[in-house]
């Protein structure tokens, strides 16, 4: 969808050196288009947080440029970060404004005229207009994350970066934030989440990019992703079981599990080969018949750890391992 | 210019006070009527007119700049420092506002109260004496002027200060004991000459010294040079300012 339009977001060759010599973000280049759900997914330290600050004009960049709705963010900060939101990581928030203030401060202070409507209008889709006159220190840490959304959203906003939304949130209230990051896709504005929570990319995003010592390792479509990368098993339930596997398939990365009645395969689903031929025409000369089969595909977890392990393990040697 | 912007750190400023109402009013109007009737009353019946004015009046000038420059430090220094401390900060830093929006708002705020509370205390002055103001105007000039320099000090300290020792340690052990060997509440006249040029290094001199001139034209210094000095220290405050956010100094790294 990105090479149609402008990107909302452009980053070519970002270098990020902290003061001493921490080299935190290395040559980091990235598009997104306009609408996009782009979730950024890396361990703790890999430079999330970072990269966001930096495209906010919190921190400096040391080389490289960015470039908002093609606005630069050096030269034309007020037009770029009147463009974009951020929710940060940390519920950092006043405790003694109430929430319609602490709302409406966010509003002027990125250059907007009051609107009570407008506010109205955050507060009640994050449900917390019954909240707003309520003293932030008075709420939950879940309703302070909404403040923070609602502060973000208060000067309509076309980029929304939401740093770690969930991280240390419970199940119900991770599945609430991403309700609100559908429903604010749905009202046209381009979200960057950063995460290391797999499941929250794999359940929300639209493309997937791998941050890790502050490279981007990849960064793909999510569908393409699992395609291109995932691993697939086919899982043959055995009519009879099976001692060992025939030395004639030793070819194939084969398990044999439920007291031999089980026999699975894994393979790479970006390989051509035409191994699953093969490997029937193999279980046939070898005389063994099944009765059933299955395939399953390998979750974004596994890609992650793959890619960010660098090691190209297999994730079913990890479950060998003592 | 982003006028809503500058409107939203001022009013938020001004609001932190409201809340504090009761200290930043009544807690200065106590304090000034004990310095009359400590000073005023009890110790000042005995001492003669300093320069044709008697005691009591004459103090007045020293105690409102003792108040106007602590305040203004501690509004400017705490009004930045605080965000920084809570985390808050990172939505100014995000924000469409220029450095010189961001000064305005905050010094502007941090001025706007310590000039609220030397009206204060000329007010309560005035129950206890009776007040005489020869120049009105330069009075307002010298007040106005203090309070911006020194909100742009505390502004300063506040962005260097990453603990609150810092933060106290220049008002409490710079400040007092410049305001207290300034001239504030005697005329350096007083003094041995060797301790009457020592003070002429102090900077509140000039301030205290020009202020009392505004008000009873006796000074202790000329008061285009009170006037130069605050300008000059003006200058270099913003100077500073500019500095910091051209380097991102302790703000964005
Ligand atoms: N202000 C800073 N000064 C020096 N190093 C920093 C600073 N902020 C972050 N870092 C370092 O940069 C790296 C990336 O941090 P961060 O962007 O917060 O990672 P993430 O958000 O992915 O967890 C970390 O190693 C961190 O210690
Ligand atoms: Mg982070």
């Amino acid at each position: 969808m990105n090479d149609v339009v402008e990107p909302i977001l452009k980053i070519s060759n970002l270098c990020k050196i902290y003061s001493g010599d921490f080299n935190a973000l290395k040559n980091v280049s990235l598009e997104i288009g306009k609408g996009e759900i782009v979730a950024l997914l890396g361990p703790n330290g890999a430079g999330k947080t970072t990269l966001i600050s930096t495209i906010c004009g919190i921190v400096r960049p040391t080389s490289g440029k960015i470039t908002v709705a093609g606005f630069d963010i050096v030269n034309d900060y007020r037009k770029t970060r009147s463009l974009i939101g951020l929710v940060p990581q940390e519920l950092t928030t006043d405790s003694f404004e109430t929430v319609f203030n602490t709302v409406s401060f966010s509003r002027g202070l990125f250059g907007r005229p009051p609107s009570p409507a407008h506010i109205e209008r955050v507060l009640t889709s994050l449900s917390l207009w019954e909240k707003r006159d309520s003293k932030i220190i008075t709420l939950s840490g879940g309703m302070k994350r909404r403040v923070l959304i609602a502060k973000a959203l208060s000067h309509e906003p076309s980029v929304l970066f939401l740093d770690e939304p969930t991280a240390g949130v419970d199940v119900s209230l991770r599945k609430d934030m991403w309700q609100i990051v559908r429903e604010l896709r749905e009202s046209g504005v381009t979200i960057i989440l950063t995460t290391h929570y797999i499941e929250e990319a794999e359940e929300i995003a639209d493309r997937v990019g791998v941050i890790n010592h502050g490279e981007i390792v990849l960064i793909e479509d999510k569908q393409t992703l699992m395609r291109k990368l995932g691993q697939k098993q086919l899982m043959m339930d055995l009519i009879e079981p099976l001692r060992e596997i025939p030395a004639s398939l030793n070819d194939f990365a084969l398990d044999l599990t439920m007291s031999g009645l089980r026999l699975t395969y894994t393979f790479d689903t970006h390989e051509q080969r035409a191994d699953i031929t093969a490997l029937l025409d193999g279980l046939k000369s070898a005389g063994i018949a099944f009765r059933d089969l299955q395939t399953s595909q390998s979750s974004l977890e596994e890609i992650f750890v793959n890619l960010v392990e660098g090691s190209g393990r297999r994730p079913f040697e990890r479950e060998v391992e003592p | 210019m982003n006028f809503y912007g500058v409107l939203a750190i001022y009013r938020f400023e001004m609001s932190r006070t409201r809340r504090t109402l009761i200290q930043s009013i009544v807690a200065p109007v106590i304090t000034t009527s004990l310095y009359f009737i400590v000073f005023g009353a009890a110790i000042g019946s005995r001492i003669q007119e300093v320069g044709g004015v008697s005691y009591g009046a004459f103090i007045v000038p020293g105690l409102i700049m003792l108040n106007l420059l602590t305040n203004s430090i501690s509004n400017g220094s705490f009004g930045i420092y605080f965000p920084k401390f809570v985390g808050t900060v990172y939505e100014i830093l995000s924000a469409p506002v220029s450095t010189f929006e961001i000064v305005l708002g905050y010094v502007g705020a941090a001025a706007s109260k310590a000039l609220l509370l030397g009206f204060i205390i000329l007010l309560t002055a005035s129950l206890f004496i009776e007040l005489q103001i020869a120049h009105p105007l330069i009075m307002l000039a010298f007040l106005i002027l203090t309070a911006i320099s020194f909100s742009l000090l505390g502004f300063i300290l506040g962005i260097w200060a990453d603990n609150f020792e810092k933060l106290s340690v220049v008002p409490t052990l710079v400040i007092t004991p410049l305001v207290f060997l300034g001239g504030s509440f005697y005329s350096t006249d007083m003094l041995p000459s060797f301790w009457q040029t020592v003070s002429l290094f102090n900077p509140v001199l000039y301030l205290v010294s020009g202020l009392r001139w505004s008000f009873y034209e006796i000074s202790d210094v000329n008061v285009w040079a009170s006037l130069g000095s605050v300008l000059l220290f003006l200058l270099i405050c913003f100077s500073i300012v500019v500095w910091i956010f051209k380097t991102g100094y302790k703000l964005r790294s």
